[in-house]
């Protein structure tokens, strides 16, 4: 008699189960999403600024829309989020767990050069696309044809120093400032590979390295290395820093007034909180990246970043990362279906709107980027770019 | 003279970040490795009263001061205290505190994340520049330094001129044997860890004013406090305060005359050698 009774409770159960489901037939189902990035660790600040914050804005925003468009409706994303601590080992494993646990339907790119190089045989293995922004190597050949699903768009090494060139050696012909460029780099992959890059290409521009350093990763005290450059009497400044040092060598050459016609600091120098810390001072400092800030898709977009997450995007990073989320979800509603291979395939063989501007990946790489901004009136504009249109020209600094 | 000015103002960086572990370790035996993140903790209030309320980081020292003390009594209170009742040796106390404050630093960095995000942190306070024998220096430096320097004062004075000091000398010297005269070593090491760790949060506070911070940086100020407390001598202020300003002085020398990019090898070098020609520090005494 229990039994009995037990079976008829099952059953119910599985009615009233199988009517629920009936009821609402669509509005259930979801697509999982997989994200690895560091929140903590030396990466942490970077990805905080440029990495989280887009997620967020994007997910609100497709899923404030009903979802991404399948052919069998509307699924709504269900964003899985790990911390890598910066840690390699990590992010492998994250992905693999997001792969083989989760079973996420796609993953978005980690963050970082390094963490995005260490995940992409797993993300191969799993026929996951990785759609790359925070990764910036000259490898990009080699690599795109080890992977097929990698992609790049933030560009790449010499690009970055060859633009650093084309501006200083046009301000140079121009009359506006001598040849003396003093150059330094965090000692760290980023710097070291930027460093030398940049030599090959500057003395093929005419330039004349007079002092020519690093430091390590870390540095709590700068002033030596400013000190050294302004007593190499330099025209420009360049430096090849990240986030903490970047700050600091502004900071320390405000205070010794290393009062170059041409600064610029790499990383972070696009960072709200760059111009949230020395306000005026800034004016004219060059720096990595860049965007066109006049466009309204972009107009949209910085609007829409402040409003859900609290916060303003940088003017480098922050919208290329949004534009590769915008790729992915127009290519898994131009597929309709999650399936990997076709969304990867659709990738690679059409050109996409994103609030960058219309992205065509070339071998899977995006040849179309923003180099070097500079701050003017207050707003970090693109004022080189490797195919972006709407450059500003490039004024010269006039003391802190 | 350029460089001895600027070894001298990185120094005085460099003890704010050492001496409250030198107190932990020395006298309390606790080999805090959530130093750094205590120390971001204070930057984080100095970084808080400054954007929210307009307070200096001089001011914001005074309330960061007590609140520190007393999270850091709590800390060893009720998380430290029952690994100190239970160890055998100093050996085991060590490893236990080494594993219990490794497990808090995550806990810190967790809050910190939670409550400020994992953003970069800076300000700009001080930021101008100073002329002293015809060379600049930063205004936001020497005020750091002149601040660790009172504070090197204060406790040195209190440690040499109290009796609450000398109890904490004592226990630093010998815990079995402060006990027999009467010296509640318990309490002793709960008051030097809870300085300890106030006097780490205001050099936080005191350092946010010229370095950009994070939630997750923590661990490199702990670092760099391990090698000084251990090349100043386990148990000796004198010999942390020298240690720092020695650190300080040789990577700004090496920084100008040779390359920047040896400063951390010059650092470790000294270090080594150190070890090597006394292997229990600076001043340390023999054991």
């Amino acid at each position: 008699m229990k039994h009995i009774l037990q079976i008829i409770g099952v059953g119910a159960l599985s009615i009233s189960a199988a009517f629920f489901t009936l009821g609402q037939p669509r509005a259930a189902e979801v697509i999982k999403i997989g994200a690895v990035a560091p929140k903590t660790g030396p990466l942490a600040g970077g990805s905080t600024v440029s990495h989280w914050p887009n997620l967020k804005l994007w997910v609100s925003q497709v899923n404030g829309r009903g979802g991404l468009k399948l052919k069998s409706g509307r699924a709504k994303i269900e964003l899985i989020e790990y911390d890598d601590r910066t840690n390699p080992g990590e992010t492998i494993k994250a992905v693999q767990r997001l792969a083989t646990q989760d079973k996420v339907d796609f993953i978005i790119a980690p963050y970082g050069t390094g963490l995005n190089l260490a995940a992409a045989p797993i993300f191969a293995k799993y026929g996951y696309p990785q759609i790359s922004v925070t990764a910036i190597t000259d490898k990009v050949p080699e690599l795109t044809k080890r992977y097929p699903g990698l992609f790049f768009m933030l560009g790449n090494t010499t690009a970055f120093t060859q633009s650093v060139a084309d501006i200083l050696k046009k301000l140079v012909a121009d009359g506006k400032i001598g040849n003396r460029v003093a150059m330094v780099n965090v000692a760290d992959a980023f710097g070291i590979e930027l460093a030398n890059a940049a030599r090959p290409v500057f003395k093929a521009a005419g330039l004349d390295i007079v002092y020519d350093k690093s430091y390590p990763l870390g540095t709590q005290d700068l002033s030596p290395v400013v000190k050294g450059a302004k007593a190499a009497n330099p025209d420009a400044f360049i430096a090849w820093s990240y986030p903490p040092d970047t700050f600091g060598l502004t900071a320390q050459a405000k205070i010794v007034g290393l009062n170059v016609k041409a600064f610029y600091t790499a990383v972070a120098t696009a960072f709200p909180v760059y111009a949230g810390k020395f306000g005026g001072a800034i004016e004219n400092v060059l720096g990595a990246g860049g965007i066109n800030p006049d466009t309204a898709e972009m107009k949209a977009y910085r609007k829409a970043h402040k409003e859900v997450t609290g916060k303003d995007a940088d003017y480098w990073a922050s919208a290329v990362v949004y534009a590769s989320l915008q790729i992915l979800e127009q290519a898994i509603e131009a597929v309709g279906s999650k399936d990997r291979k076709a969304v990867t395939a659709h990738i690679k063989a059409n050109s996409f709107d994103t609030v960058i501007g219309p992205v065509k990946f070339n071998n899977q790489n995006n040849d179309k980027f923003w180099t070097v901004g500079q701050w003017q009136n207050g707003v970090f504009y693109g004022v080189s770019s490797t195919g972006r249109p709407g450059a500003r020209s490039v004024r010269l600094k006039s003391g802190w | 003279m350029d460089i001895i000015i600027g070894g001298i103002l990185l120094g005085g960086t460099y003890v704010l970040m050492a001496l409250g572990l030198q107190l932990q370790y020395g006298v309390a035996r606790i080999m805090n490795l959530a130093n750094g993140e205590i120390l971001v903790a204070g930057a984080f209030g100095a970084f808080w009263f400054y954007s929210g309320f307009q307070v200096n980081p001089f001011l914001a020292i005074m309330v960061i001061i007590p609140l520190a003390f007393i999270l850091n009594w709590g800390i060893y209170r009720y998380l430290l205290a029952p690994l100190v009742r239970r160890a055998k040796s100093r050996g085991q106390l060590e490893v236990d505190s080494i594993l219990a404050t490794f497990g808090l630093s995550f806990i810190l960095v967790g809050l910190m994340l939670a409550v400020f995000g994992g953003d970069y942190f800076s300000y700009a306070y001080l930021e101008s520049a100073v002329i002293i024998l015809e060379q600049p220096y930063g205004l936001d430096r020497i005020a750091a330094f002149c601040a660790s320097a009172a504070l090197c004062i204060v406790l040195i004075l209190w440690l040499n001129h109290t009796r609450s000091g000398l109890a904490l000398r004592a226990v630093a010297v010998n815990p079995a044997a402060a006990s027999l005269v009467a010296i509640k070593v318990s309490r002793t090491s709960a008051l030097a860890f809870a300085i300890g760790g106030a006097v780490t949060a205001s050099g936080g506070a005191l350092l946010s004013m010229f370095l950009t911070f994070d939630a997750s940086i923590g661990v490199i100020f702990t670092l760099k406090a391990l090698i000084i407390v251990i090349l100043g001598g386990v148990g000796e202020i004198r010999g942390t305060i020298a240690a720092a300003f020695m650190l300080g002085l040789a990577e700004t020398a090496v920084a100008s005359l040779i390359d920047p990019g040896l400063t951390l090898a010059a650092a470790y070098l000294l270090f080594v050698v150190i070890l090597l020609v006394r292997p229990q520090g600076l001043f340390g005494g023999r054991t």
